[in-house]
């Protein structure tokens, strides 16, 4: 299917065609609206499907490139291509916008053409932000990314909107302007924009620090890392239930997919030298902010605390690499089995916290408010919704049957060949997540039914149904199958591994 | 020095708006009482011709004429084209906005078409006296058009501070090239150059760069020059601020490469250190004093000062790429400030001048599409790819840290970010707070509607294909 197209352009461009489209649409004929946006994410899914069809696996090589001069004066390229990371983030992408148009349907009556534009405009960003091969041609994704979200959350966000969302714009922007810096500063050594040629240019340490830490500015913000992550609670918090789907789904994976794009093969040596630092960050991401996650009162952002604990085994799952290594040089698989480990709970979190957050959509739809004390015995009116809420908790807990499980796992068990106490901390995770998921569920779901406007909630329409059934097969799936992922993934990882560890 | 016969065609854009300045003169007298719509028109095709005029004598030639005053080459085409469009684009926003308060008189086009003329002097002046001659004739018209409304006091006060340091900065440039002068022994810059590159100009020719430089920073308005601006750009009418901010910024480019770099580019370590410091202030003040702004107008006119410091490193780091990314630089700035004091006209009616930034408040409920326009622009200015205003950002710090001055690529993202609120606020207005009010309908007529439009239409397309426009400004340095 769709053999000999240009098809990441088409992934790329036509979203952003349909967001014209329905701007132009305007504003009185909102099911218009909500129709093209509708078709556009379905036809841009469908045609996403024909990467994993059309994936060669088996190969670290990128595929489906497409090569066009762009700005020719200074040799930057349109160049566009993918690999086993990047393919499975974009086809995440393309199935979390669908289900944000479709989750929007009814709950947006303000300015729905402007609402329904901002995603698939943004959709069309993203999957150029991890298709780009040029570095200057990610840069332009990388931050245009930033005027949709910023629209989305001041828009229809909630009563402390604005705040949030200048917090949100500005902290990001601040991250990625040096990493601009950086990528100019990589061209003047390598002599081309191209990312691919940046790695292995054996910059003297000193060099490699400063430039580890312009990307650490930017992909630690967007992952988000401690102690870099305040904005993501308000962003969340603030912004409406797409927004937040898009933003714990995709955007933060942008980060980590940074990591393993430009700071792991640009500055090995960087890497190496400080991967005390990057496990000493997640691992407090993994515990501290698990701990805040606990006391939080308000749903999202409980999750949100969540969606930076597991990232940190993202983060950590992608730096442990080092130790594992020089644990045991013969030990690469447990190394590659970490990169693999924190790219699974990347695309996991993806389906988990978007799940959660749409489930708090749900709620927040029909009681207008967030805070966990307001509910109680949402069973008892809403089982089957219930049923979905619970699942997806306990896929966010790590249970095992979940996509949840298998990242957090592969993490853990590669950890344990670095030192048996990152693994341990790291493993306090399944308690504490545990803990905080559970617990929220318990007074939320479980219980008498706490007051009259629990006792009027209404069971979930079929749209909620369809939305949330088709994320609990996408859990359950990569929760007992991964394995069609995993090998999708694994030369890429591999190939990516010899570029970055030197093994003597 | 014998005398040769002048190569006239050579300078046909200067003749041509100088013969029209004369018939709008004359055609005003006589069609006064229809809005001077004549003048107007004619006016604006004057302008159109002289780009086309411009493009077509001098783009791609390389050639000197009139004793050695007057060259004409590809960077003098894009000064030239760039100013006339510029200007042209000016008129047309700010023709509504001088009808609506009884303004609109023959004169304003005309004086605009003298400040033209003298802008096109500048981009190819060869010689210091050309170079002071086209300045002053600018600076002159200026001076005009800001106190156009006689009336109106924060308008004289604007023109009295305008003339009065931009009469001492004259004096400083001039003071400065008499020094120039007394080490070269030369008005022309090819004479200069040679001097400069013996090194035989000693002392006397770094006094002379010090006080230029003044006397072009002051033109510029960079820090610590800049005071003119916010209290011109507040008192003038719009149509002026507009006109102001666009085509003498381009040309202040001219001012700048044809002394320093044309004259004394052999120097340049001299005044290299003095642009850096005029960078870096303009971008510190500029960006600071822009967050406390309320009134929209004098926001533009700090933001314009940290444009000048970006724009001014593009000089720093020197080079073709460093003169190319000024250039890119000025051009765009001047196609994103047209817009930005566009939205301002548009915005105003008779009796509202709409420059408070509350103004703009609940424009996307009043009209989407013009809130867009305002989106694109503010995000162009903060340096937003998908904007035309990333590239010009993006050139510089190119330029710079291909200089291997990385830190000052660093400071300037700093205060890019730092400039990125204010922006913001801008667009909270616009697209986050709801219109408290019933809203007054836009006023504007359907002419300037389009214009706007196809202003941001050009910033988002620029932003998509930069590469023609920075390819012409490579090629106006001969890259």
């Amino acid at each position: 299917m769709f053999e000999g197209w240009p098809v990441l352009s088409l992934l790329i461009w036509l979203p952003i065609l349909g967001g014209v489209l329905v701007l132009l649409s305007g504003e009185r004929a909102p099911e218009r609206a909500r129709w093209i946006s509708l078709v556009t994410s379905v036809v841009v899914f469908v045609i996403s499907l024909s990467l994993w069809t059309g994936f060669e696996s088996g190969t670290a090589a990128m595929q489906f490139v497409e090569q066009a001069p762009w700005i020719t004066t200074f040799d930057v390229q349109y160049h566009l291509g993918v690999d086993g990371i990047s393919m499975p983030l974009i086809l995440l992408t393309t199935f979390a916008t669908v289900l944000v148009v479709a989750a929007g349907w009814e709950v947006i009556q303000y300015k729905v053409s402007q609402y329904m534009a901002a995603f698939l405009i943004m959709e069309g960003i993203m999957i150029g932000v991890f298709s780009a091969l040029d570095a200057i041609l990610f840069y332009v994704f990388f931050e245009a990314m930033l005027i949709p979200m910023f629209l989305v959350i001041g828009i229809w966000g909630g009563a402390n909107r604005i705040y949030a969302t200048l917090k949100f714009f500005l902290y990001t922007f601040l991250g990625s302007v040096l990493m601009l810096v950086a990528l100019i500063y990589l061209r003047y050594q390598a002599g081309t924009f191209e990312i691919t040629e940046m790695y292995g240019l054996g910059l003297p340490l000193a060099t490699q620090v400063l430039i580890f830490f312009a990307f650490l500015g930017a992909f630690a913000v967007k992952v988000p890392m401690w102690p870099v992550h305040t904005w993501l609670p308000d962003a969340h918090v603030e912004a409406p239930t797409g927004g937040s789907v898009i933003l714990a789904a995709i955007m933060l994976k942008i980060g980590g997919y940074g990591f393993l794009r430009f700071s792991l093969p640009i500055a090995p040596d960087a890497s190496l030298n400080l991967d005390w630092l990057m496990i000493a960050l997640s691992l407090i991401a993994v515990v501290y902010v698990g701990l805040v996650a606990m006391v939080q009162e308000d749903m999202k952002k409980l999750i949100a605390y969540s969606s930076i604990a597991h990232m940190g085994f993202v983060t950590l799952g992608f730096f442990i690499i080092f130790r594992v290594v020089a644990a045991d040089a013969a030990n690469q698989s447990s190394a590659i089995m970490a990169l693999e480990g924190g790219t699974v709970q990347m695309i996991s979190h993806g389906f988990v916290s978007a799940a959660l957050f749409l489930c708090v959509g749900v709620l927040y739809d029909r009681m207008h408010t967030r805070k966990i004390n307001a509910y109680g015995g949402v069973a008892n009116r809403m089982p089957i919704f219930a049923g979905f809420f619970v699942l997806f908790a306990m896929a966010n807990a790590g249970l095992p049957g979940t996509s949840g499980f298998v990242g957090e796992f592969m993490v853990i068990l590669a950890s344990f060949h670095a030192d048996f106490w990152y693994a341990a901390i790291a493993a306090l995770t399944l308690i504490l997540g545990a803990a905080y998921t559970l617990w929220m569920i318990k007074r939320v779901v479980y219980g008498e039914v706490a007051n009259e406007e629990v006792a009027e909630l209404q069971e979930i329409s079929r749209r909620e149904f369809a939305i949330l059934g088709v994320l609990a097969i996408a859990v359950l799936l990569l929760g007992v199958w991964p394995a069609p992922l995993i090998n999708v993934m694994e030369p890429s990882l591999t190939h990516l591994f010899s570029q970055v560890v030197v093994t003597p | 020095m014998t005398f040769e016969m002048p190569d006239f065609s050579l300078a046909l854009p200067e003749i041509w708006v100088m013969f029209m300045a004369c018939v709008v003169l004359v055609v005003d007298l006589f069609a006064r009482g229809r809005e001077s719509a004549p003048a107007f028109y004619l006016t604006q095709a004057t302008l159109l011709i002289a780009a086309w005029l411009a493009l077509d004598t001098q783009w791609g030639i390389e050639a000197v004429t009139f004793n050695g005053t007057y060259v004409a080459d590809s960077l003098a085409a894009v000064l030239k084209v760039t100013v006339c469009l510029l200007a042209f684009v000016s008129f047309a926003y700010g023709r509504d906005y001088l009808r609506q308060r009884d303004l609109l008189r023959g004169e304003f086009f005309l004086i605009g078409l003298i400040s033209v003329l003298g802008m096109l002097v500048m981009a190819s002046a060869h010689n210091m006296l050309s170079l002071y001659l086209g300045l002053e004739l600018l600076s002159l018209s200026l001076y005009a058009m800001v106190a156009f409304d006689r009336d109106s006091r924060s308008g004289s006060e604007a023109a009295m501070k305008y003339f009065v340091l931009g009469a001492l900065s004259s004096g400083m440039l001039l003071y400065g090239m008499s020094m120039i002068y007394g080490g070269s022994a030369s008005l022309d810059f090819a004479k200069i150059a040679q001097v400069a590159a013996n090194g035989n100009g000693g002392l006397l020719l770094g006094f002379g760069i010090a006080f230029s430089i003044v006397g072009v920073a002051f033109k510029f308005g960079a820090v610590p020059f800049h005071m003119w601006i916010p209290d011109v750009y507040e008192g003038a009418p719009t149509a002026t601020t507009l006109f102001v901010s666009t085509a003498p910024k381009v040309a202040a480019v001219a001012l700048f490469v044809r002394l320093l770099v044309d004259g004394l580019g052999a120097l340049a370590p001299e005044w290299h250190v003095m642009a850096a410091i005029l960078a870096v202030g303009s971008l510190a003040v500029g960006n600071l004093f822009a967050l406390v702004q309320t009134n929209i107008k004098r926001l533009l006119g700090y933001s314009t000062i940290s444009h000048i410091g970006f724009l001014f490193l593009g000089f720093v780091a020197a080079g073709p790429d460093g003169y190319t990314a000024a250039l890119f630089y000025a051009i765009t700035y001047g196609i994103m400030a047209a817009g930005a004091f566009g939205m301002v006209i548009l915005l105003s009616r008779r009796g509202f001048e709409a420059d408070r930034i509350e103004d703009m408040k609940g424009l996307n409920e009043r009209h989407s599409g013009f809130a867009f326009v305002m989106l694109v622009l503010m995000f162009s200015m903060t340096g937003i790819p998908g904007t035309v205003g990333f590239y010009a950002k993006w050139l510089v710090l190119k330029a710079v840290i291909d200089a291997g001055m990385v830190w000052l690529a660093v400071v300037a993202v700093i205060f890019a970010v730092i400039g990125a609120f204010y922006y913001l606020r801008v667009l909270k207005m616009v697209y986050f707070d709801r219109l408290e009010e019933d809203a007054v309908p836009l006023q504007a007529p359907a002419g300037m509607r389009y214009i706007l439009a196809a202003n941001g239409a050009l910033i988002v397309i620029l932003g998509l294909f930069p590469d023609s426009l920075i390819a012409v400004c490579r090629a106006a340095f001969g890259g």
